[in-house]
């Protein structure tokens, strides 16, 4: 196995890889994908990238370019310190001051943390992607460096431009998951540093990959969405979704636009819009039927409740959130409400809580709990015996691990699948593992950055999504549903399941937690959800 | 000999108050921050058996908070005592943490035992005399012998498994030198507890003198009085040193869970945060990238309203 020899690895071996994932290296999956031989390889990474761009494994997810003079090498490494020291300033970072100083202070390097790390251990315990490689190095150049702290107490590390750009790829190989720190007996949060070097980089030295920041933030603050919506294709795809929801579920439906004064203003990640139709179409239907007072903003930014800055910026997080406030204090509505998106929901409504306030601080609901409120109150018949095939849920942990959402999603599935046929994965809850796609992952596919995606940080969950299956046939004609109740967690089961071509091969598909409440209403035609690959 | 341990043993107490108190003080004074929050929660009542939160809840808002005291006790006692986080996740480790933490505990226990009995003879020596004496006679040594021995067990182990891979790779030279300190401190001490002061009397007498301030020699002669003397300026050393380290997680911890992993207590409108959260929206924001937009002097509050690439 290719492998760093040591922290200060780091610095050395310039341009070339500190490390390889090969098919070998890792745990083979459950049948049928237990050929190791017939795993799809992962596309090495193209000389010109790699004479291009800093290099740290065999993937690249920031372009951070290879300085031309000694000059630019010593101007990234300045400028990190200087975000590495704002860090640490009250004015610069209030936002997280405290969880990182614990996190830089009391770490006992005990390496609990490691096997709680999917990507570390589906990588083959590569020492790259060991959870504390990244803090560790965060936390020498900061005591040596910054503090000027002695190496005796802190440890020693070298520092020069590969270390700096090495360091800010290496957080982009963290899923920023969290399932590392719930394990820490002290409360040291590896995901976190991960997060505040994604902060260096981005509000100190303009670095961020672009599906997250050109692409993302910036252009959903531009134009209203990162999917390019404007307000005026929002409305016409909407329509469009309204006309052809109607048509699958035979039931009258016309969503609401801009109702000033209407209970909920509900806010869905504008991906579904563009990639799952069925989703909005399926919570228009169920809040049609449950008589609901609600509407969707087409102000800019507020119809597409992504929130890239959760991942990676401050300041681009707080700028969306207070936009998403704003349109809903514009519209007077009582509560906002999230649709199925997992770092929306944790965005909005847990970290923005302590940035919205007088009369922006709206509040802000889950749509899994609406969900369950209105399958619990009896508006709605439900027959489960439609949704009669095999059912497994991912818990996004964005939703679960950080917000404590557990059970209103399971209430809904025990009131619209038959019991026999649901099953949970293992672990599940507060312990699930990331899909592989959190932190921007499921929209980053750079390079072969797609590739590693689902070669390593995905692993892990399509291991889970096998086993839950395990008792039943592998087969296209026994369909079995994957329920991701998250907008970024249902694009990467999406491409894994491509990736390892688990549909055709093994009957395995996905989709939301509405469809299979919609697909289970007694009123609406049969055959909401379509088994149709897309 | 024993002039020099009072000093030493005194030194090293106020150096523990103080460096305690500072720790505390600048993890209290820290500005509130964005949440954070890590379930399961332990006062979230019977919710915590899964991990919930009051957010399952439909309108959360308009429903009384209710956070279970007792919860976070039944939460933190066992971790506290018996390191639970470090049983579930690192077995290997947990057999040697375990028994230097508990060992810790009790050589701690058993120092406010001799204090408590130095004070009680001084001020109440007829309940000293009476069966409340015998007992803190029996439970001293026995708690300093059980302590001592797993203590010096556990730091052994740890300092063998810290020099082994992948923990030896992430540890600085003072990371060994620190459990090296507690194998040497313990091991004298427990040689000394062996040899000359089975019963613990003499450090007894030591410890009783000093929570009683009184400066008087100690009645035994040669190794009898200096060993435990010794022992004595070293553990105090060792308890002075500790908050002074990245050890003294045995403070941060108690942040890292009740002001992190369980600050889950919303920001209601109106409520008590608003005019915290407005005071640090009005901080300036120094940070270089264009998109910024902060030249360290417009505010949170500015640079969040505006886009400079709008």
């Amino acid at each position: 196995m290719k492998q760093p020899d040591g922290l200060k690895d780091i610095a050395r071996r310039p341009g070339q890889p500190l490390a390889l994932v090969a098919p070998n290296d890792q745990t083979p999956l459950p049948p049928p994908f237990d050929r190791v031989d017939e795993d799809p390889p992962i596309r090495p990474l193209s000389e010109t990238a790699r004479s291009a761009y800093a290099v740290l494994d065999d993937t690249i997810a920031v372009n951070i370019e290879r300085p031309k003079t000694e000059d630019e090498e010593q101007a990234l490494v300045e400028a990190f310190l200087s975000g590495l020291a704002k860090l640490f300033s009250v004015p610069d970072n209030w936002t997280f001051l405290q969880p990182l100083e614990m996190s830089m202070e009391h770490c006992a390097r005990c390496q609990t943390c490691s096997e709680a790390c999917h990507i570390f251990e589906e990588s083959g315990g590569n020492e790259l992607y060991r959870p504390t490689f990244r803090s560790e190095i965060l936390r020498r150049i900061y005591f040596k460096y910054v503090k000027k702290a002695s190496p005796l107490v802190h440890g020693d590390i070298d520092l020069n431009w590969e270390t700096v750009a090495r360091l800010i790829e290496l957080a982009y190989r963290c899923n920023l998951c969290r399932r590392c720190a719930q394990t820490c007996p002290i409360g040291v949060d590896n995901a976190l540093l991960s997060r505040e070097i994604r902060k260096i980089a981005s509000q100190e030295m303009g670095i961020a990959p672009r599906e997250l920041h050109r692409d993302g933030s910036v252009l959903q603050l531009a134009v209203g969405s990162s999917t390019g919506m404007t307000p005026l294709v929002v409305k016409d795809n909407i329509e469009f979704i309204d006309e052809d929801t109607a048509e699958r579920t035979g039931l009258a439906i016309k969503t609401p636009w801009d109702v000033v004064g209407a209970d909920i203003l509900l806010i869905h990640n504008a991906g579904e819009i563009m990639s799952w139709p069925e989703n909005p179409g399926a919570f228009a239907t169920v809040f049609t039927a449950a008589g609901l007072s609600w509407t969707m903003s087409s102000e800019i930014t507020a119809y597409d409740a992504i929130n890239y800055g959760v991942w990676y910026d401050d300041i681009q997080f707080a700028r969306v959130a207070v936009h998403h406030a704003a349109a809903a204090r514009r519209l007077g509505v009582r509560k906002i409400v999230l649709g199925e998106c997992g770092h929306a929901h944790k965005a909005l409504t847990v970290i923005a809580d302590k940035v919205l306030t007088g009369d922006l601080n709206i509040p802000r609901e889950s749509g899994l709990v609406l969900l369950r409120d209105i399958v619990r109150s009896g508006k709605i018949a439900f027959d489960t015996s439609r949704n009669d095939f095999p059912v497994t849920l991912h818990d996004p942990c964005n939703m679960v691990r950080l917000m404590g959402l557990v059970s209103p999603q399971r209430e809904i599935i025990d009131a619209v699948v038959p019991e026999a046929r649901f099953r949970e994965m293992a672990p599940h809850g507060v312990d699930n593992y990331c899909c592989g796609g959190g932190s921007g992952f499921a929209i980053m596919s750079g390079h072969n950055f797609a590739d590693w995606r689902h070669h390593v940080s995905g692993r892990r969950k399509f291991r889970q999504i096998l086993e839950a299956f395990a008792d039943e046939p592998m087969t296209q004609d026994h369909p079995k549903y994957v329920c991701a109740p998250c907008s970024n967690c249902k694009g990467q089961i999406r491409d894994i399941i491509t990736y390892y071509d688990a549909w055709e091969k093994a009957g395995i598909y996905y989709g939301g937690l509405v469809e299979l409440v919609v697909n289970a209403m007694v009123d609406a035609k049969p055959g909401f959800i379509d088994w149709e690959w897309h | 000999m024993t002039i020099l341990t009072y000093l030493i043993a005194y030194s090293a107490t106020a150096v523990f108050l103080v460096a305690v108190a500072i720790r505390i003080h600048s993890w209290v004074r820290m500005p509130m921050h964005l949440r954070w929050e890590l379930y399961p929660v332990a006062h979230e009542g019977a919710r915590a058996s899964y991990g919930g939160s009051y957010l399952e809840d439909s309108e959360w808002w308009t429903r009384p908070r209710r956070a279970s005291r007792w919860g976070e006790l039944g939460a933190m006692v066992p971790e506290i005592l018996f390191l639970v986080a470090l049983r579930e996740h690192n077995r290997q480790l947990w057999t040697r943490s375990f028994p230097f933490h508990f060992g810790l505990y009790l050589v701690a226990g058993c120092t406010v035992l001799m204090a408590a009995a130095g004070v009680l003879g001084a001020w109440l020596p007829g309940l000293m005399a009476g069966p409340v004496g015998g007992l803190l006679r029996v439970l001293v040594p026995l708690m300093g012998h059980a302590g001592l021995v797993l203590g010096l067990a556990g730091a052994i182990g740890l300092l063998q498994r810290r020099r082994q891979r992948p923990l030896r790779d992430y540890s600085a030279p003072m990371d060994f030198a620190n459990l090296a300190f507690f194998v040497i401190a313990f091991a004298f001490a427990l040689l000394t507890a062996w040899t000359v002061d089975r019963s613990f009397a003499t450090v007894s007498e030591l410890v009783g003198n000093l929570a009683t301030f009184n400066i008087a020699p100690l009645r035994g002669s040669g190794l009898e009085a200096m060993l435990p003397c010794v022992a004595a300026i070293l553990l105090a050393v060792l308890a002075g040193y500790i908050p002074l380290t990245h050890m003294s997680h045995f403070i941060g911890k108690y942040f890292a869970y009740h002001a992190i992993r369980w600050a889950d207590e919303p920001n209601l409108p109106g409520g008590a945060q608003e005019q915290a959260i407005n005071d640090l929206l009005r901080l300036p924001v120094s940070w270089s990238a264009p998109h910024i937009g902060g030249d360290g002097t417009k505010t949170w509050r500015e640079v969040a309203t505006e886009d400079p690439d709008r």
